[in-house]
């Protein structure tokens, strides 16, 4: 039998043991192609675009390539113009796709087919509605010829803002109400129960219960929209009126980088999109911080 | 904790007891849904018609019917390698993504380390912002690296979105299962490689096989990234289908559609492959609701 | 510096030793603080105490899931802190069962042989022989998810068995059961004890458990070792007002000391009364001292007046608990006593209790509020 010595007395541990501590080990290697990845080609490229955005190409000063998308009115509106597709936008399909997500909250029988709908096109992408839509659209299409048929005017949904604004409402709704769809289903169920049999009645239970928990939820993910629809390219040029309404900020970066193979004045633009791109994003976040405590959906998530 | 091997979908929801009159609010929810689904299946819809059409003027449907433009189609010079770099892309994407991102979505869902969140931010930033907020420096980038146009670039720069979209996805799976079950494998023998190998890819199966559908379904339908920095020979089929559709002078729209129903074909079949999965509003809305 | 590593191949395990083990959190006082404590062959040991108190911290330890701050663990003459986890051979059985989800019964059972590489026969052997001891063996081809709680931690047993360990650690391993089941398997944790002559280091914050089930109680208190002994020393004769009141003296109440009576026996001020007990700490007390007594209910006597130590009180809830009654009765000083008792007893009715002097036990320092509460399943 050998008695095992005294307990010794180690001031400190050692280094590995006290960033083991801090969750520091071995393990964090697993990270490092991710980081490698995202760093090397989403982050070093924003970063990249900023340095290139600041020689441009066509010689002038520094800021030349900004001075010369602000200084322009027909470029530099194209930012109220992206507003004012992106806003609505993202106010229609939430507006349209909360009821709806709110009412297939829960599992029913032909949720895969909703589900299966939804996804449609998410999957297939934009280029592909915007294929699509003149059959449906133009004034020979489906639309017009029901309208005629009915005896209702011909409308001009083609080439033109409505355009645009139907194929991106067509690309948004699916994603904001699979998100709403989570954000509704998040919300235990137990709370509605309880606020039953405290005799809330169905609008009151939406109102004071459902609607406060879903509020972060839906202000996210109204923003979310705003920025997806705030990037609209391809059925911008497909179904819309690229050098008029809808002359939206992608259309000068895909111009000056594809048409004129000015990638300093592309990334400049790049760079403005990004930069109201991250203050949509920063104003939910502080927006949400302000006006929400607490768990956002209550109960399990 | 007896189904921690399932995907996380909702629980099954007990049927409400009876049904109630309809209600106004009811009524416009479901009619406002069934115009959008009958606008979203008209659009799809009318692709394929087109597609079958000998000649469609200003009438309700084609005059005449056929399926030459497939085969035509698909002698279109480019069209067979488009459909081949898709693949190419697509396949060595997912592979590369799940690869390098559900070990680093299973680090980040159990360990807390400093510069975690920063990591959860820059993973959810790709999969949040639109890519042509990065696509065009990316492409210069590319360009500067004398890769562009290359197959290498193509499917680097689809790696942007689809590398964090696995992390995030791998996330809540990874938290589902119980660190107990994980500390008993330890204690029973197994080393770092047979605890992954022999327990945490298994239970990881039905998570990876989300992940991997989905970002496969997201590198199909990739358009911008591509865009911008493939050469002629280099393009997704979505990059031809743009190409034919924004040049006037192109191919008769019978036979882009033609093109697009093959894209379809090849989308709708891993769409399908990922419903049966994952539940997309889970997979996609909880990263989302949890990190911003 | 690392002991003589004397780890003779093949000769039996004799103690497992744990010297000074010390465990920090982050700035937290330490969870677990100086801890001693020897293992022999064939010993179960129970550590208990109130969530907090360090019994899981110690357990995860010796697992090697934690990383000590300091101190070391000893198996005979090998020093094991310093080896992964699953280098060091124990079996364990976790509060939640930890089986495995995706592997069958048996395969669960195998997985440690897996890892030995135990040839797949013999394998298979050992498995459905451990199935067999836990009597599941009809269930071997099912998946844990389509048993019960109980025969879950059956099979978390059988795994824990099948790799013949020196140790097997066990972690709350009933407090996941509802009250009929825990009974049924702690009966059943010592018969296999018995039968296999196993060495147990068992956790748990249940002093029933704990005295059914251990050959050594050690009781934690906020990371330290308040008391160890066979479960009757510390059932009896509790080191402190702490382990009294985990050992079930349901009336701990504040006294002042006023004189010492004959041998350890001493009277105190309490409720308006002077009572006689057994002063159990160490050392004088002064006159006026606050101290702490401690009654079981069960020593609380329904008495008719005379007798040690008679206190006046009306009882003022009867439970009835089948064999027993147990009733809470209030004091004219307004204190609160539990009793236990076979007479008849009334609500609202005018009760005399007595309590020998050598139940009275009277400690020198006292318990902070709520340190007792236990919360299952957090530790």
């Amino acid at each position: 039998m050998t008695e095992p010595p005294a307990p010794e007395r180690i001031p400190r541990q050692p280094l590995r043991h006290r960033l083991a501590e801090r969750g520091v080990d071995y393990s964090l290697l697993l990270l490092v192609p991710a980081v490698v990845v995202i760093a090397g080609l989403f982050l070093y490229p924003f970063l990249y675009g900023i340095s290139i955005s600041v020689q441009p190409q066509s010689g002038g000063g520094a800021f030349a390539n900004y001075t010369n998308f602000f200084t322009d009115p027909y470029q530099a509106g194209a930012i109220v113009k992206t507003l004012r597709l992106a806003l609505p936008v993202a106010l229609v399909s939430v507006g349209l796709a909360a009821p709806l997500a709110y009412r297939c909250r829960r599992d029913f029988r032909g949720r895969k087919l909703v589900t299966l709908v939804v996804m449609l096109p998410i999957t297939f992408g934009s280029i592909l509605i915007a294929q699509g839509m003149p059959r449906v659209f133009s004034p020979y299409g489906w639309v017009n010829l029901l309208f005629k048929a009915v005896g209702l005017p011909q409308v001009n949904l083609l080439y033109n803002y409505w355009g645009t604004f139907i194929a991106a409402v067509l690309t948004a709704l699916p994603l904001v109400f699979l998100l709403l769809m989570g954000i509704f289903g998040g919300i235990d169920r137990s709370l509605e129960h309880a606020a039953a049999t405290l005799g809330a009645g169905r609008a009151a239970r939406f109102w004071r219960i459902i609607l406060p928990l879903a509020a972060p939820g839906l202000l996210t993910t109204f923003m979310l929209a705003c920025v997806e629809a705030f990037a609209i390219f391809p059925s911008a040029i497909l179904v819309g009126q690229p050098d008029n309404q809808t002359h939206v900020l992608t259309i000068p970066i895909y111009q000056a980088a594809s048409q004129n193979s000015d990638y300093t004045q592309a990334s400049a633009i790049a760079v403005v999109l990004t930069v109201i791109e991250l203050l949509i994003l920063g104003l939910a976040v502080l927006v949400r911080g302000r006006l929400f405590r607490g768990p956002a959906t209550g109960g399990k998530g | 904790m007896a189904t921690t091997t399932l995907a996380p979908t909702s629980a099954p929801a007990a049927r409400a007891p009876g049904f109630s009159r309809p209600t106004v609010t009811a009524v416009l929810t479901w009619t406002v849904a069934g115009l959008f689904a009958a606008v979203l299946l008209a659009v799809l819809i009318s692709v394929i018609v087109t597609a079958l059409s000998t000649s469609w003027g200003g009438t309700w449907l084609p005059s005449g019917y056929t399926l030459s433009w497939f085969r035509h189609a698909w002698d279109t010079p480019g069209l067979a390698n488009s459909i081949a770099v898709t693949f190419e892309v697509a396949i060595a994407d997912v592979a590369i993504a799940l690869l390098v991102g559900v070990p680093a979505g299973y680090v980040v869902a159990r360990k807390k380390f400093p510069g975690r969140n920063a990591i959860m931010l820059f993973a959810l930033l790709p999969v949040i912002l639109p890519p042509l907020t990065y696509a065009v420096q990316l492409a210069a980038l590319m360009y500067r690296l004398g890769i562009g146009g290359t197959l290498l670039s193509v499917v680097l720069v689809n790696l942007v979105p689809i590398l964090p979209l696995v992390i995030l996805i791998t996330v809540p799976f990874v938290e589902q299962i119980s660190p107990d079950v994980e500390q008993a494998a330890k204690v029973f023998g197994a080393d770092n490689l047979r605890l992954f190998t022999r327990v945490l890819v298994p239970l990881l199966t039905p998570g990876i096989v989300a992940a991997g559908v989905l970002s496969l379904v997201r590198v199909l339908g990739s358009f911008e990234l591509t865009f911008f920095v493939s050469g002629a020979t280099t393009q997704t089929l979505v990059v031809t289908i743009f190409g034919a559709l924004s040049d006037p002078g192109g191919p008769p729209a019978a036979l882009t559609a033609a093109m697009t129903v093959f894209y379809m074909a090849i989308a709708l079949l891993g769409l399908v492959i990922s419903l049966r999965f994952a539940n997309p509003a889970h997979t996609l809305a909880q990263p989302a609701r949890r990190t911003l | 510096m690392a002991g003589p590593a004397r780890r003779t191949s093949g000769a039996a395990f004799e103690t497992l030793s744990l010297r000074g083990v010390t465990r920090v959190y982050g700035r937290n006082p330490p969870a677990l603080y100086d801890f001693d404590l020897e293992l022999g062959r064939g010993d179960f040991v129970a550590l208990l105490g109130p969530s907090g108190c360090g019994k899981s911290t110690a357990l995860a330890c010796i697992a090697g899931l934690q990383l000590l701050t300091r101190g070391s663990i000893w198996r005979d003459g090998e020093r094991i802190d310093t080896k992964p986890a699953e280098k060091r051979g124990f079996g364990m059985v976790f509060q939640n069962y930890a089986l495995f989800p995706h592997l069958s019964v048996r395969r669960n059972v195998e997985f440690g042989l897996a890892m030995r590489k135990v040839a797949r026969g013999q394998r298979q052997e050992r498995a459905l022989a451990a199935l067999r001891t836990v009597q599941l063996e009809e269930h071997a081809s099912k998946l844990p998810s389509q048993l019960s709680g109980g025969q879950q931690q059956r099979v978390a047993i059988a795994r824990a068995l099948a790799i013949e360990p020196e140790v097997v650690l066990m972690d709350e391993p009933l407090s996941n059961l509802d009250a009929a089941l825990r009974i049924e398997l702690r009966t059943e944790i010592k018969r296999i004890y018995q039968e296999r002559g196993l060495t147990v280091l068992y956790v748990t914050h249940d002093q029933e458990e704990a005295l059914a089930l251990a050959t050594r109680l050690v009781v934690l208190r906020k990371g330290r070792i308040e008391q160890i002994g066979t479960p009757q020393e510390v059932y009896t004769n509790p080191s402190s007002a702490y382990v009294a009141g985990f050992m079930g003296y349901r009336n701990l109440f504040p006294a002042s000391y006023r004189e010492p009576g004959q041998g350890r026996e001493a009277r105190v001020s309490a409720f308006g009364a002077t009572v006689t007990g057994t002063v159990i700490s160490d050392g004088r007390l002064e006159d006026g001292a606050g101290v702490t007594v401690a009654i079981r209910p069960e020593d609380l006597i329904l008495g008719t007046g005379a007798g040690p130590n008679a206190i006046e009180a009306v009882a003022e809830v009867v439970e009835y608990h089948g064999r027993e009654l147990s009733v809470q009765a209030r004091t004219a000083t307004d204190n609160v006593l539990h009793l236990k008792t076979t007479e008849p007893v009334a609500a609202g009715s005018l009760v005399t209790l007595t309590a020998r002097p050598d139940r009275v036990l009277v400690y020198r320092s006292g318990l902070n509020r709520g340190e007792l509460d236990v919360e299952a399943g957090a530790s």
